[in-house]
């Protein structure tokens, strides 16, 4: 038996980039059947699109900046930034579109700034953030669910919208968005906030076929499936508790402050962590560790930012779904949070006011 | 090199106002979303340079040195008003077009840095050159700007061009490939920035090639060290 002398610590837990981010993109499998159950298989081929050309990318500007390519392809970030991507781009959206999003994010966001570790932005949301701005109109159609949509739509259907922009029947990607009473079909967040600058209330929003009660269609058990998958990540210790509790919990008092001061108005916490991107945004986009607070405390200012600014955006703002802009602008606060945050080492006093006699800590 | 070659390597490369000095960013970044208007900038910035300059430099010699600055201010300001009724009256879409940033190159530092560096020192025709082959290099930048974002943008070169050069012009309009729907970022204010530095990236890493290409390298003295001691 070999002993080998070495300073603590000496239990060393066997965790690197490589098996994390490999256990993140496991996660997100529940997330990724829901979407498929609910609005066909598109995202699987915006999925794979963006994942080889997350690999592409990155192979690319490495080899541009002279690093070794095969070691660091190895270590599963851009894999990661592709399938989060993927997953955030609507179903149907053309091919370039991904192509446009994940070179930004990967090679922009990620590699001019040095790399995974020094990128000050979570990649996949600048390349979404940019694809929003971009391109407003085919970055918030989000197809319709498959049961509530007019066409039958078969893979072929899906594959040739995707990289014709037409089905293989000739239908354009707009015209699936028909669903069966005839009526253009936003996402439910968008149909509240059009519904709500209509004058309807919350109320009579509700009532339409995309929602069902007071939850959306589908989109529960998107966000559901998405809870279960970074509950298994909690659960493996690969993330902390503190920001996916801090998110949802912003947002929910948030939420409920508003439903109680207005429910014609305000939607209830119950919809705001149930649609749109809030479960996957609170476990798989805020977590991410390089652009993360550091400290516990930290993480669960950071997480509070974050459901502070969606709720926010999403009730007073221009855009219906606000989660990579709050990301965005939360990433930014992180050098200051983390300066305020620091946790003071074992044995050491936190410095005080320099006035005498308080010595109640 | 004479004074000439070294002003026309300056202005154009070296100290180049749009990528090494960054002067002037407001325009830069502002008015570029399109060919067109880059090429209008550019014109604007090429006649109030070589006009103050000149200006300054003649009267360089009766320019009390404590005001000079407010002096400066207020002969650009001069050039600026006569190129924008110049506008107004002759290139009117291009005038709309531009809006406030016409008039805010009264304020443009690389037109002031020219004439306190250098046209208040000189003589009247070094300072001409200068104000020229200055305002020659941030124009390239600004059109090279301006092709870039215009293409990525909306796929075209030349949109509009009959707004400043006239009704034969529209004729001018490329269409490299057709678009449903423009690239916003890069027509908004972000895309500049992150154009530009791209651009300046580019330029830093071709510097040494084109540097050694242009001024031949100078030989490095030999220094003959007299032993000084025994070893």
């Amino acid at each position: 038996m070999f002993l080998s002398v070495s300073p603590s610590p000496h239990n060393l837990a066997q965790v690197d980039v490589s098996r994390v981010m490999r256990a993140v993109a496991l996660a997100t499998i529940p997330g990724i059947v829901a979407l498929v159950f609910f609005f066909g298989i598109g995202s699987l081929i915006q999925i794979a699109l963006c994942i080889s050309v997350a690999l592409v990318s990155e192979a690319l500007i490495l080899k541009i900046r002279q690093r070794p390519i095969s070691h660091v392809l190895k270590d599963n970030s851009a894999l990661l930034t592709g399938l989060l991507l993927g997953i955030s781009i609507p179903p149907l959206a053309p091919w370039w579109i991904s192509v446009i999003g994940v070179g930004f994010a990967i090679i922009v966001a990620k590699q001019l700034y040095g790399g995974l570790g020094f990128n000050l932005f979570n990649p996949a949301m600048v390349g979404y953030v940019l694809l929003l701005i971009s391109f407003p109109v085919t970055m918030t159609n989000w197809q319709v669910p498959l049961e509530l949509s007019q066409y039958q739509l078969g893979a072929g259907d899906i594959f040739s919208a995707i990289f014709t922009g037409f089905t293989t029947t000739g239908l354009s990607v707009n015209e699936l968005r028909i669903s069966v009473d005839g009526i253009t079909m936003a996402t439910p967040l968008d149909t509240l906030r059009t519904d709500l600058s209509l004058g309807l209330t919350t109320y009579e929003s509700f009532t339409k076929p995309i929602y069902n009660g007071f939850v959306s269609v589908g989109w529960v058990w998107v966000n559901l499936a998405f809870l279960f998958g970074g509950l298994w990540l909690v659960a493996q210790r690969i993330i902390r508790w503190h920001i996916p509790v801090a998110v949802m919990a912003t947002l929910a008092v948030c939420a409920t402050l508003g439903f109680l001061v207005d429910p014609d108005t305000h939607a209830s916490a119950f919809f705001h962590l149930l649609s749109g991107a809030t479960m996957f945004g609170a476990f798989f986009i805020a977590t991410d560790p390089v652009t993360a607070a550091t400290s516990n405390k930290g993480k669960l200012i950071f997480g509070a930012i974050i459901g502070l600014l969606v709720y926010v955006i999403r009730q007073y703002g221009g855009y219906p779904d606000a989660l990579a802009f709050a990301v965005i602008l939360a990433n930014m606060t992180v050098p200051v949070i983390d300066m305020y945050s620091k946790p003071s080492s074992y044995g050491h006093q936190k410095k005080r006011h320099p006035k005498q006699g308080s010595s109640n800590d | 090199m004479n004074t000439y070659a070294e002003l026309t390597w300056q202005g154009l490369w070296k100290n180049n106002p749009g990528l090494v000095q960054l002067l002037g960013l407001c325009p830069l970044l502002a008015v570029t979303s399109t060919l067109t208007n880059a090429l209008g900038m550019s014109l604007a910035t090429i006649i109030v340079m070589v006009g103050s300059n000149a200006t300054v430099s003649l009267i360089r010699r009766f320019i009390p040195k404590e005001i000079r600055i407010p002096i400066f201010v207020m002969i650009i300001a001069g050039y600026v008003t006569c190129v924008q009724l110049l506008f107004n009256a002759y290139a009117f879409g291009v005038y709309q077009s531009l809006g406030i940033f016409l008039p805010l190159i009264v304020t443009n530092c690389i037109i002031i840095g020219r004439a306190e560096a250098y046209a208040s020192k000189n003589a009247l025709l070094p300072s001409i050159y200068d104000g020229f082959i200055m305002a020659i290099g941030f124009s390239a930048v600004l059109v090279l700007l301006g092709a870039v974002r215009e293409l990525l943008g909306q796929g075209t070169l030349f949109d509009g061009a009959q707004l400043l050069l006239g009704e034969w012009a529209s004729s001018l309009r490329i269409e490299i490939f057709a678009i449903d729907q423009s690239f916003l970022f890069i027509m908004l204010p972000p895309g500049a920035f992150v154009a530009l530095g791209f651009i300046l990236a580019i330029k830093n890493s071709l510097n040494n090639k084109v540097e050694a290409m242009i001024v031949p390298p100078v030989e490095e003295k030999k220094i003959e060290r007299a032993r000084v001691s025994k070893v």
